[in-house]
């Protein structure tokens, strides 16, 4: 075998051409990777849902659906505010310190109004449903139960005001989403801004 | 007409001379060791059962719709009315569950006989490789019949990914293309499940199988057959794999299809493990089953994610030891440092440890099929913690003790002598 000589040159050029290309590679991935991303169509879905609350005796839930998830509507009975302040030593973040919330949701009760919970029914463990258990559940939930939420999945409990039991799987409280009053009787969620 | 067939071979074979030679590289001159038992069908095995997946799939999309509203209804359109359809549905979903049998038994074949050491690294992590996109092709596939299970299966694993810091919530929203698993999401992962990801998966099977027939077949008393070779070059203990072990491979293949053929026929649901009944149900995102359980090949690990406890008010710990525990995997060629490959001549502590191991393995498994209450709770001393939560956390701990003290165990493990030829 002769010795070959390794001209620098070509062996340079082949290397840049190689990089550029390479580079040229990652870019063409550029939109496949962008195709991933939620459509026109599935951001317009996406967009606020306007609910009607004229109806909704005192104690009792109404669901709305927002960008496919279930939100939870709730007119709280003076006992159920009750309960919320007797769980707050029971709960894992009773002042709401985690930011699961706006601003002016982030109080005792968690809402605007303190009657009106406006929830987004979603387990913060691992995204199930939870079920609502009310202070009639005693039986399943035990002795002390105030009423509240329990998440099907993994056992997750929540209070009446979203905020998860302590030694629950979920780390941190239900979202309030953001909300806001267009009138008396009608709540508009997503959105904050009364504009929409 | 013989000669005449042999004319056409041959005019075949001058203008085409690398089929004639792959087959002797890989087959007929492939001398494998003669002391294979039966932990050595599950290879062939999985092959077959990548092709009846791969044929049963591609009959199924031919009347499937992957649409968020047609897709249940298709599945049950293919149930019903199409002629054979539920025999092709009930082939591929048994299939699917049969991969992970083959493949898990094979994977055990690996523990037993060494078979991921040195120098066989590169074949082990090919099939790492191979496991992981097998999970993923069945966790996408299994959101496709678009029923209870499917939906919300795919939202707890897809919520997996939104735990991670910083850039989970956008990178779960990147997979689903929606801001809840929707018709998008189906779509996508129709794509990868139907063309991208089986892709992927023949490639790493070619490249599993072309880095084993570099270096040759290990065998159960796992030692070098090439170090011992006769006069004519060949190893003295190995065989050709044509015909010795494709005639072996083909009776197991037979005995597989019976068994196959009796679950196919007789429980295609298997009691709930291999079709759970919850998926019989379309899928409702306002509505979460009261209980939520992966299929059974996904539960070992499944029992680990829910075993961990969330710490700084994130569930990503458990997460991360879920990847953890599957990725870690990679890492057994150098975290074994035993003399010896075969657990024939392996100590007491690598056999211990396996035996551990693989009731370790079991135990989790059972529980990620259950809820955390079925073995109910301890009382008030141990501030009434579910029971099987806490057994979790103990073989989760034994499950990472396996891998994290094998470099200490394996090491001071007293080995027997091996064989200088092979036994039978």
């Amino acid at each position: 075998m002769s010795e070959k000589k390794i001209d620098n040159t070509r062996r340079n050029l082949i290397v840049a051409t190689t990089a550029v290309a390479g580079a040229a590679g990652a870019g063409i991935a550029v939109p496949f990777v962008w195709s991933f991303w939620p459509s026109e169509r599935a951001k317009a879905a996406g967009a606020p849902v306007e609910a009607d609350i004229s109806n909704l005796a005192p104690g009792e839930m109404q669901v709305v659906e927002w960008r496919g998830k279930p939100v939870w509507i709730m007119r709280r009975t003076k006992e159920m505010l009750e309960a919320v302040k007797k769980s707050d030593d029971k709960v894992t973040d009773p002042r709401s310190e985690v930011p699961l919330q706006p601003e002016y949701a982030k109080n005792e009760y968690r809402s605007i109004k303190p009657e009106i919970l406006v929830l987004v029914g979603i387990c913060s463990h691992l995204g199930c449903s939870p079920q609502q258990k009310t202070v009639e559940a005693k039986g399943e939930m035990g002795a002390d139960w105030a009423g509240g939420f329990l998440c099907p999945c993994h056992g997750s409990k929540f209070d009446l005001a979203g905020r998860v039991y302590k030694g629950a799987p979920a780390p941190v409280n239900l979202d309030v989403p953001p909300h806001a009053y267009l009138s008396d009787t009608k709540l508009l969620i997503g959105d904050d801004k009364k504009g929409a | 007409m013989a000669s005449r067939l042999m004319a056409l071979w041959d005019w075949f074979d001058a203008r085409m001379p690398s089929v004639a030679e792959e087959f002797r590289k890989h087959a007929a001159e492939y001398y494998a060791p003669k002391n294979f038992n039966f932990w050595y069908f599950f290879g062939a095995l999985s092959l077959i059962v990548l092709v009846i997946q791969i044929v049963s799939g591609i009959y199924l999309t031919m009347n499937y719709k992957p649409d968020a509203a047609l897709a249940f209804g298709s599945v049950e359109y293919i149930m019903r009315d199409v002629p054979g359809g539920w025999l092709i549905r009930y082939i591929h979903s048994t299939g699917a569950s049969a991969f992970f049998v083959v493949v898990y038994l094979h994977m055990f074949r690996g523990l037993l006989y060494g078979s991921y050491k040195q120098p066989r690294e590169l074949v082990w992590v090919f099939g790492v490789l191979i496991y992981l996109t097998l999970m993923a092709e069945a966790f996408m596939g299994y959101l496709l019949p678009w029923g209870q299970m499917s939906y919300w299966g795919a939202q707890v694993i897809v919520n997996l990914f939104a735990t991670i810091p910083m850039i989970g919530p956008d990178l779960a929203l990147w997979i689903r293309g929606d801001y809840v698993v929707g018709d998008a999401t189906l779509n996508r992962f129709f794509a990868l499940h139907v063309i991208a990801i089986p892709l992927v998966l023949l490639g790493l099977v070619s490249a599993h199988i072309l880095a084993l027939h570099d270096v040759g077949s290990n065998n159960p008393d796992g030692i070098e057959i090439k170090k011992k070779k006769g006069p004519d070059g060949h190893p003295l203990d190995g065989i050709p794999f044509h015909p010795y072990y494709t005639v072996k491979d083909l009776a197991g293949a037979v005995v597989f299809m019976m068994i196959f053929c009796a679950i196919l026929f007789f429980v295609p649901e298997m009691g709930g493990y291999f079709l759970e009944y919850n998926n019989f149900i379309p899928a409702d995102p306002l509505k979460t089953p009261t209980h939520i359980a992966p299929v059974w090949y996904f539960t070992p690990y499944y029992s680990i994610l829910r075993a961990v406890p969330p710490l700084f008010n994130s569930q990503f710990p458990g997460v991360a030891l879920f990847g953890l525990s599957t990725l870690i995997l990679f890492l057994l060629p150098w975290l074994d440092r035993g003399a010896v490959k075969s657990i024939r001549y392996r100590g007491i502590l690598y056999k211990s440890a396996l035996a551990i191991f693989t009731v370790t393995f079991l135990v989790l498994g059972y529980l990620g099929t259950e809820p955390v209450t079925v073995w109910g709770q301890f009382g008030n001393w141990m501030g009434n913690a579910d029971v099987a939560t806490v057994v979790a956390r103990i073989f989760t701990v034994i499950y990472f003790a396996f891998f994290f003290l094998m470099p200490w165990y394996t090491a001071i493990d007293k080995c027997k002598p091996e064989p200088d030829r092979v036994t039978m």
